[in-house]
């Protein structure tokens, strides 16, 4: 178990550090996904399973596959297919690929050994850690939920696309999907504020064409 | 069976910690940034299992809850950002950010 907490850590730091050194955003994700699995492996051998398993379900399998989801998005449109090659060479997902044999060795050395409990640490199983939560920490639960909860309307806020509320034809331009028609970031920012332009004329000066909109005036 | 040193974990936590940090001063695509930041509440979490683990209490798993939940809302609310900033600017240059204005 001790073998299985130092090869995870030398595993969590190497993948760490070829997150932040890669240059393509998905080489650095399937590392990042590498380095969550190490941490959760250490979790595991110091006797915290729980934590182990949120690490899996929500750090792997949630946010990171929202980073992926992001980066998806924001490469749509321009040469997808060439992309898509480029990803699925064997240089993309060996070390990745390599990294997570390591772990999974090591993980099995630990089982075959036999040694859940055996640690110096004590377990502290998921039986502990919800009277916890549901004991002593039961107004951070409420607050983490509210905290989720004003994410979850604040990214709904930020994702819509803004519509001026007097231009019906350009507003169907605006939802349009970008990319649609050969149009570069260039063209779609410039779309953009020209359906602006219209709306915000009478109260101000026409803005510079490269203002950034996060709001609408009327929302303050 | 041997134990894993207290301090070892700890120095672990600081190691991924520093790396995050390092990731956030020299990246400057934003999703590199936010990936930074996601591995530096991960080590800080890792901190604070590791000084649970050590005590054989339930409240350092307790945070690692908190800050796990804290994160998914950071990542929600950052990765709109960054549709919005490659909306606007047509990249995810951070420093592109200096022009920004409401």
């Amino acid at each position: 178990m001790t073998v299985a907490f130092y090869l995870a850590g030398v595993v969590a730091v190497i993948a760490t550090l070829l997150v932040v050194t890669r240059h393509d955003t998905i080489h650095a994700l399937l590392y990042l996904i590498v380095s969550l699995f190490a941490v959760a492996v250490v979790f595991y051998t110091l006797g915290a399973p729980f934590v182990a398993a949120l690490e899996v379900i929500v750090y792997a399998g949630a946010i990171i596959v929202l980073f992926l989801f992001t980066v998806m998005l924001l490469n749509i449109g321009h040469e997808a297919e060439g992309d898509e090659r480029h990803r699925l060479r064997p240089v993309s997902w060996l070390g990745p690929g390599l990294l997570a044999i390591v772990l999974l060795v090591g993980l099995g050395v630990a089982i075959a050994g036999g040694a859940t409990a055996q640690t110096g640490a004590r377990v502290v199983g998921p039986r502990a850690v919800g009277v916890a939560l549901y004991g002593p920490y039961a107004i951070g639960v409420e607050l983490a939920s509210t905290l989720l909860l004003a994410a979850l309307i604040g990214a709904r806020h930020l994702g819509q696309r803004h519509r001026e509320p007097d231009a019906g034809s350009s507003a169907t331009a605006t939802v349009a999907a970008p990319g649609t028609g050969g149009t570069g970031p260039q063209t779609t920012l410039a779309r953009d504020a020209g359906d602006a332009q219209p709306a915000a004329a009478d109260e101000a000066p026409a803005p510079p064409p490269r203002t950034v909109r996060f709001w609408r005036k009327d929302d303050r | 069976m041997a134990h894993v040193p207290f301090e070892y974990g700890l120095y672990l936590a600081a190691a991924l910690f520093l790396i995050g940090l390092v990731g956030v001063l020299v990246r400057r695509n934003l999703i590199f940034v936010l990936a930074s930041i996601e591995i530096m509440l991960n080590a800080a979490g890792l901190a604070f299992v590791v000084a649970g683990s050590r005590w054989g209490q339930p409240d350092g798993q307790v945070m690692f809850f908190f800050i796990l939940s804290m994160a998914a809302a950071e990542v929600a609310v950052g990765l709109a950002l960054a549709l919005l900033f490659r909306r606007a600017f047509g990249s995810l240059d951070i420093d592109q950010a200096s022009r920004m204005r409401g």
